[in-house]
């Protein structure tokens, strides 16, 4: 079994996908089937270890607070667009977040969040220190920022790929 | 497109004002990134279009399909998840040129690089 799909969550989403673009049948569940089993293959010939979710729980919450967040600093940046930046009040900065995450899937994944976030962009990763560095739109408070990416993604991240 | 026309006013609605929501924002976005002064900011008014700006349209689009066709239209979700994961990479390559750029020129306000343990060769490290 897993010499045949050493990349079993890749698989599932490949045939998942194929099913959508497709119209339902037998005959599209087979090809797309022959061709997630062979991507999970020519993957694992470049990236041998599979990423493994430890907990489910934990990543469902995790997307329904993204979700969350991303309709939330929509709004919050796009009303500061229309208010030209609270008339000239708004001051973007550079924050630098310690990471304890080192898991590579999960940083691409944290790397997706601040990205779909409004007001956020991911700037800068070192691998050697762990530090991430940020750019925040509507800078209030350094430390806040901090304190979000650690308590609101990271614990979830750590507790999902650890 | 014929079909459309057949659409229930409950369902016209959502349809309409996903439409709309998406486009100001993709709209706000594109103005943004005109009228902001700095790169660093301006790299945060397109993500109001590829978040919710592309998500309101993708759900528009999905409603009044799948009425229209009378089955579950879910290309639009895979369009949503490569938007969401390629994005990433684009930002990525754009942010580290500017920083580099920034760096190497010498302006003040952006923060220096991270100091490297191994013997960087003469003067990378001055950035």
């Amino acid at each position: 079994m897993m010499r045949l799909l050493p990349h079993p969550l890749l698989s599932a989403a490949l045939v998942l996908m194929w099913l959508m673009l497709t119209r339902f049948s037998l005959g599209h569940l087979v090809l797309g089937s022959a061709i997630a089993v062979i991507a999970g293959l020519a993957l694992a010939r470049i990236e041998p270890p599979a990423p493994r979710i430890r907990s489910w729980p934990a990543l469902i919450r995790l997307f329904g607070i993204v979700t969350l967040d991303i309709l939330r600093s929509n709004w919050a940046v796009a009303r500061l667009m229309l208010t030209n930046g609270r008339h000239g009040a708004r001051r973007s900065a550079f924050v630098d977040i310690p990471l304890r995450l080192q898991n590579p899937v999960g940083l691409a994944l944290l790397a997706v969040i601040v990205t779909a976030t409004p007001g956020t962009a991911w700037l800068e990763y070192d691998q050697e220190s762990g530090v991430l560095l940020l750019h925040v739109f509507d800078m209030i408070d350094e430390d806040g920022w901090r304190a979000l990416i650690r308590d609101r993604y990271e614990a979830l991240l750590l507790e999902v790929f650890a | 497109m014929s079909g459309l026309e057949g659409l229930p006013p409950w369902l016209i609605l959502p349809v309409a004002g996903f439409l709309v929501l998406g486009s100001t924002l993709t709209l706000l976005g594109a103005f943004g990134l005109l009228h902001l002064k700095s790169f660093y900011d301006r790299i945060h008014a397109p993500t109001l279009g590829t978040s919710w700006g592309t998500a309101a349209i993708l759900l528009a689009s999905a409603l009044s399909w799948s009425w229209a066709e009378d089955r579950v239209f879910l290309h639009e979700l895979v369009i949503g998840i490569c938007v969401m994961a390629t994005t990433p990479v684009t930002l990525m390559v754009l942010g580290r040129a500017a920083l580099h750029r920034d760096r190497t020129e010498g302006r003040g306000d952006v923060p220096p690089a991270p100091p490297r343990t191994e013997p960087a060769p003469e003067g990378a490290d001055k950035a």
